[in-house]
């Protein structure tokens, strides 16, 4: 029972961290990200460098803090898209039913079932990689969880007596679903919101990491670790700051979320 | 235990290490390699891996490029060349065997060229079989071929995979099951994890060869390739991806490290017909702005030669034009402001998906901002990159390694190829190298065509391509230059 | 039930269909030629006209689809591009490292799964919950290339005891499940932490109910409970998340593959989309969507069969 505020307390604490570490790289941050410096390449941590610096001489912890923009910007745009997206297919399956529910739902299958890496690969070499890409890909992929979240939870809302009576008082169905659906499925969209933000920060890393994110010299955690990984035997150090943040940042979301749920639903918080 | 006890006990020890590999004489190699090859058939794919692990060693052609550059007879046991330049006679080695067993004669000399000359002909270099004219078999052991016009570089290139000997029983199947006529035979082939060949007793040189079996290891991670060469599981890389890490292996006494030649040429290409590239002083501004040393530091740890123009810096007719355009950032910016392109400018990097290219992207993009310029990079995909960059020219900048023997040519290639540079100055220069058959003529142009190629500063020469080779040191005759593709092995044995 | 099944069915194979249609006419988009990508830079334009020919491209896109359609409807999925020999042949061929790698990862993450999960449920609420619980975060949020990373970091540059990466071949099993040792326990380590936890809520909701409370009074021993009364009832929820997870983890291949460059289908399914090897990628994005689908099909009607109630809703 103690937990609960503890999984939204860290997670908040985490989520304010990066979020902050991410508003203040637009600002300030120990160097400017993107100097090279070749003859002062691997340099151990220091006063100057807090982090050391990478095999281009650039400092790593200014790095970090602007991988943090890039991150949760990322992960921003993506899921708000993806649940925009979602809901309104979602809210529209439960509002219809029948042919048109059957065929978002088959629809959602279809995104789930195509390896959402794969997708971003093939969107990559179409276009070419680009930040812009990378949210799309990340967006589409939050569509079908979005679509289904939504659609359940409406579900139930149709079930319940007083929108029945609506809909015997002869209240259309895009009425009953402004009036009545959407303010209470509102709970568990943004609990799954935040949950996706963790996956959009783990898929933006992702795509990086594989080149198909943000392009060079704009710093992403995950182009950090790619980067890091040809090092490992001469500098394995620069492998373990961009997975720590990447980490944190998760944790932090995922906690967050976790918290939200518990808050939003006591009776499922007992259960676990 | 005291101290010249445990010195003498560590020689022994040594001693024993050392010569264990010398009791047994190993008559075996393994050989690290970066690419895989996608199938066997140098003569239907570019892939460099197939030349590399196939060519002289599986496949051979009439002629052969020694380490040092020079075309000698091969398959071909001596060739004479008419006057004129356009007819060539080759005198074939007789006794030779297809692996299969079947006879090697003229008549698969002729085949060979007719398939890779025919309409439907899928070869991959079908520019090299362009001059020739017709191709007879007058004798079971005499090929003539004459060209249309002289060709410089004919025998050469028929030293290339392009054009390996087929049969014509064998042929369909190259691509999984290679039959050629060369020392070592194909064994075994496990895709995504090696290729075994073995020695071929019948080859004519056979006693001179000393490896019963190669096996050819992929190992695409760079850290996979270092570990695997420390763990003793491969006993040569010769391509070695990592050269940051050659300082360890330098350190250590079982390793034999070497930073040899190729024929690559690293350029920071500038699409010269698009704007503001078609202006000679933006062009010019650029090579000011880059900063060959700092680059080859950052991108290749040092271990690369500096080029001015396009031309690998072993070749005997080679100038050093490094200095034409000195790094001055100041002289960048008066040149581009001159040219009235303005600061803040942004131009794309095209990158594809080769170490050397994003590692000296970055830098590249932040020498050019020095300079004033915004560069966007993009990595791209090798797909992507081929059919965007080269074959549409929709590209600002891009950064490649020209890997193929005398490619001067390139620039004469018109405003189709991707180069987009059109000069009939130039044009007419490298059609009179081409067709110039004397040595000492042809260096003297070629030196002419370097300091051409420097002075419009077509592209952003940044540094010949090195190859660093990391070997075992009991490994003798492996090639430390690369002045084409192929990786001969019967030469290599284990010394002891 | 039937009509249930059916539509299920039907949708199945439409998602299939779907899955194909898009990936093939997606591959056709992909600025790249085959013929320019397998012949190089220094290939003539009537060369790759010639290949482009024997590879069957001059051909318009929806008559190949309804050919590749044809084909794979018969079980020919083609030839590749590149490789030149038949699709089928090299996933076969690539079959057995993907699934081994799949297989030693599900059960690597059972076997954690369980014995965390379990150890939490027991000691709920004291220190042993909160440490499982508190892994299990962190086992979440690791990204999985990231631990890769952080394996190889130690257990081959540092202690150099396992490769870090590559792959021997089957022909040497120890040296192949070395090579494996690693990629498995980085794909298990994030499974497993979701798994332990609904493994703990499950086995708390079955230590609630009645039937365990009389064991505890009979006095039976705290493990024996534990193991042979309330776990078996706990199983299906857990069941149910595993199935969902192996697909997870066929897919989570595709990273794992290509970080530690294990021959494997991920690996082959890159390689495929670089090369614009369409025949390729095809069959590849078919198998993992098959996969995906499947699984999803399976846990639904298993859900139908745990609890008739729900078959009015499903759909």
């Amino acid at each position: 029972m103690k937990r609960r505020p503890v999984n939204l307390i860290f997670g908040a604490a985490l989520v304010a961290l990066v979020t902050g570490a991410a508003l203040l790289s637009l600002v300030w941050t120990p160097h400017d990200p993107v100097a090279l410096n070749v003859a002062n390449r691997f340099a151990p941590a220091s006063a100057t460098h807090w982090l050391g610096t990478d095999q281009l001489g650039r400092d790593v912890a200014s790095m970090l803090m602007a991988g943090a923009r890039t991150s949760v910007a990322v992960a921003f745009v993506a899921v708000v898209l993806g649940a925009l997206a979602g809901v309104v297919l979602g809210l529209t399956a439960a509002a219809l039913g029948g042919l048109v529910d059957d065929a978002i739902m088959r629809l959602a299958d279809f995104g789930f079932a195509f390896p959402a890496l794969l997708f971003a690969i093939m969107l990559a070499a179409v276009f070419g990689p680009s930040l812009t890409n990378a949210v799309i890909a990340i967006a589409f992929v939050n569509v079908p969880t979005f679509a289904r979240v939504a659609r359940a939870a409406a579900h139930q809302v149709w079930t319940r007596g007083y929108v029945l009576a609506a809909r015997a008082a002869g209240r259309g169905r895009l009425a009953i679903t402004l009036d009545h659906v959407i303010p209470n499925i509102a709970a568990p969209v943004i609990v799954q919101a935040t949950i996706e933000f963790a996956i959009g920060i783990l898929a933006e890393a992702a795509l990086s990491y594989l080149g198909l994110g943000v392009q060079p010299p704009v710093p992403s955690w995950g182009r950090m670790l790619a980067e890091a990984q040809t090092l490992l035997f001469l500098a394995p150090h620069l492998a373990i700051w961009p997975g720590l943040c990447i980490m944190a940042a998760v944790m932090g979301f995922n906690l967050l979320g976790d918290g939200l749920r518990d808050a939003a639903d006591p009776r499922l918080a007992r259960a676990r | 235990m005291t101290g010249p006890f445990r010195t003498a006990a560590l020689a022994l020890a040594l001693a024993c290490a050392a010569a264990l590999p010398a009791a047994a004489a190993r008559t075996t190699l393994s050989i690290g390699f970066q690419q895989e090859p996608t199938s066997l058939d140098p003569t239907a794919d570019a892939t460099a891996a197939i030349d590399g692990m196939l060519g002289q060693n599986v496949y051979e052609t009439l002629m052969a490029v020694t380490e040092d550059g020079r075309v000698v007879p091969n398959l071909a046991r001596e060739v004479a060349v008419s006057d004129d330049g356009l007819t060539y006679t080759f005198t074939l080695h007789t006794g030779v065997t297809f692996h299969d067993g079947t006879a090697f004669d003229a008549e698969d000399v002729k085949f060979t060229f007719d398939r890779a000359m025919a309409p439907d002909s899928t070869n991959p270099t079908k520019g090299i079989f362009a001059p020739i004219e017709t191709v007879e078999a007058t004798a079971p052991d005499t090929v003539v071929i004459r060209l249309k016009q002289p060709d410089g570089f004919f025998l050469f290139n028929l030293a290339m995979g392009d054009t390996s000997i087929v049969a014509p029983e064998s042929a369909a199947t190259n691509a999984t099951q290679p039959i050629g006529t060369g020392p070592f035979r194909f064994a075994s082939w496990t895709r995504g994890d090696r290729l075994v060949l073995e020695k071929n007793p019948a080859h004519r040189n056979a006693a001179e060869v000393a490896l019963e079996r190669v096996t050819f290891r992929f190992i695409a991670d760079p850290a996979a390739a270092a570990a695997a060469m420390l763990a003793e599981e491969v006993d040569a890389f010769p391509g070695f991806p990592a050269p940051e890490l050659l300082p360890q292996f330098e350190a250590d006494p079982r390793f034999r490290v070497v930073v040899g030649s190729t024929e690559g040429e690293v350029i920071l290409a500038l699409n010269n017909g698009k704007a503001p590239f078609t202006d000679i002083r933006v062009r010019r501004a650029i090579s000011h702005a880059l900063d060959r040393q700092a680059i080859i530091d950052g991108a290749m740890y040092g271990r690369a030669q500096p080029i001015g123009s396009f031309f690998p810096p072993h070749h005997a007719a080679y100038v050093d034009l490094t200095g034409h355009y000195p790094h001055d950032v100041a002289r960048a910016k008066a040149l581009l402001a001159e040219a009235g392109v303005a600061p803040g400018t942004e131009l794309t990097l095209r990158l594809p998906p080769f170490p050397y290219a994003t590692r000296s992207g970055e830098i590249v993009q932040a020498q050019l901002a020095a300079a004033g310029l915004t560069v966007k990079i993009e990595q791209v995909e090798w797909g992507f990159w081929l059919e965007e960059v080269f074959r549409n020219q929709n590209y600002d900048m891009t950064i490649i390694a020209h890997t193929s023997p005398n490619d001067l040519g390139n620039f004469a290639r018109g405003p189709s190829y991707f180069y987009a540079y059109d000069n009939a100055d130039y044009t007419a220069l490298w059609q009179a190298i081409r067709t110039e058959a004397d040595d000492a003529k042809r260096f003297a142009m070629l030196q002419d065509a370097q300091r051409f190629i420097a002075d419009e500063a077509v592209h952003g020469f940044l540094f010949q391509l090195p190859k660093l080779s990391v070997a075992r040191r009991e490994i003798v005759g492996l090639w430390d230059n690369a002045p084409v593709l192929e990786q001969p092995l019967a030469g290599v044995r284990w010394n002891g | 039930m039937a009509p249930y099944l059916i539509r299920r069915l039907a949708g199945f194979a439409a998602t299939l269909l779907a899955v194909s249609a898009v990936v093939f006419f997606v591959m056709n988009l992909l600025p790249g030629d085959p013929a320019l990508v397998i012949l190089g830079i220094d290939s003539t334009e009537d060369a790759r006209a010639a290949l482009r020919a024997q590879l069957g491209l001059d051909d318009p896109p929806l008559l190949r689809y309804a050919a590749w359609v044809r084909g794979a409807l018969g079980g020919d999925f083609g030839q590749s591009y590149m490789f030149k020999v038949p699709v089928a042949d090299l996933i076969r061929e690539r079959l057995a490292m993907t699934l081994t790698l799949a297989v030693a990862a599900m059960a690597l993450t059972v076997a954690l799964a369980l014995a965390a999960g379990v150890y939490a449920a027991a000691s709920h609420g004291r220190a042993g919950d909160w440490a499982v619980m508190a892994a299990s975060q962190v086992g979440i949020a690791i990204p999985a290339f990231w631990l890769s990373i952080l394996l190889v970091i130690l257990f081959a540059v540092v202690l150099r005891w396992l490769p870090p990466g590559g792959f021997p071949g089957w022909d040497d099993p120890a040296g192949a499940a070395r090579a494996l040792i690693l990629p498995a326990t980085a794909l298990a380590v994030v499974q497993a932490a979701v798994l332990a936890r609904v493994t703990r809520s499950a086995v708390l909701e079955v230590m609630g109910q009645d039937f365990v409370r009389t064991a505890t009074a009979q006095g039976l021993p705290r493990r024996r409970i534990l193991w042979r009364h309330v776990l078996p009832n706990a199983l299906v929820p857990i069941v149910t998340i595993v199935g969902l997870q192996f697909a997870n983890l066929v897919t989570g291949t595709i990273v794992i593959e290509n970080v530690f460059y294990l021959p494997g289908l991920g690996r082959l399914v890159f390689q495929g989309i670089a090369n614009r090897d369409l025949p390729l990628v095809q069959a590849l994005v078919l198998l993992f969507a098959v996969a995906v689908v499947t699984v999803n099909l399976i846990v639904d009607l298993a859900y139908l069969w745990i609890d008739p109630r729900l078959k009015g809703r499903v759909g």
